[in-house]
């Protein structure tokens, strides 16, 4: 199923809605990558809370989403990792290394705006 | 077997099916949360690991029952390739093709039992249960 992608002033909010088959989320790569240029974000989050399993495609995929959009330029953040999830995650030994993460949609835009104020102020 | 049900397995979609047949088995059986987690992640994995060798296959899920334990059983069968050189593709992080190698390794330690058995030219029958405690 699609997955929805709203603007939200510099920030893409995309929030996943129904299970996702593979082929949904090398969409929402393709998508993201597109609308980051369009509207020149500067940081995505992606609401994972529905998702029922993060498989090992799944965690490449998400993976190479944020690694792609960082080389466009945004960051990326990935929020509602059920703990059931993380569990079977940490259990298949995947990890979101180098990937931002926060618990819910209101840390993500917090993480994001500490992490943005900071890259400002050390000129990173 | 009671309750055994079957999902074909030739499309990506299928592997989303596979794991939610295999989720509302275990619900039914009596599995709860993290566990039913686990045991949708494990089919997830051996779901794609036909699709990423054989292009298509079976998923088969089905209780299972040892004396006073019961638990549920999956067995994913296709006719594709073999796997041969079961060891090797046992190891973490070892991927013949694509893939992060950590399909059938990581299904393993999600499930309490796993056995593979594989012939070149013929197919490959991955069987897994996970007991109730």
């Amino acid at each position: 199923m699609h997955v929805p992608i709203l603007k939200q002033g510099d920030y893409l909010i995309a929030s996943v809605q129904s299970i996702l088959s593979d082929e949904d989320l090398l969409q929402l790569r393709d998508d993201l990558a597109a609308k980051v240029g369009k509207f020149r974000s500067r940081a995505v989050i992606i609401d994972v809370t529905v998702m029922d399993v993060i498989d090992s495609f799944a965690t490449r995929t998400l993976r190479a989403i944020a690694h792609m959009l960082k080389l466009r330029g945004a960051e990326t953040v990935i929020v509602g990792i059920q703990p059931e999830v993380a569990f079977a995650m940490v259990q298949l030994g995947l990890t979101l290394e180098g990937v931002g993460t926060a618990l819910d949609l209101e840390e993500g835009l917090a993480f994001l705006s500490t992490h943005s104020k900071r890259s400002i102020k050390h000129g990173k | 077997m009671e309750n055994e049900s079957r999902v074909p397995i030739s499309s990506n979609i299928d592997i989303v099916t596979a794991r939610q047949h295999g989720r509302k088995l275990a619900l039914e059986l009596g599995f709860e949360g993290a566990e039913v987690t686990l045991i949708a992640a494990a089919i997830s994995e051996v779901a794609r690991n036909i699709m990423d060798h054989a292009k298509r296959g079976e998923i088969i899920l089905a209780n299972v029952r040892n004396g006073n334990k019961q638990g549920i059983q999956i067995i994913a069968q296709d006719e594709g390739p073999g796997i041969p050189n079961i060891p090797q593709a046992m190891q973490y992080g070892y991927s013949s093709r694509k893939g992060l190698g950590v399909g059938l390794p990581g299904a393993k330690w999600l499930m309490d039992e796993f056995f593979i058995v594989s012939h070149i030219g013929k197919g490959t029958t991955v069987t897994m249960r996970k007991w109730l405690h």
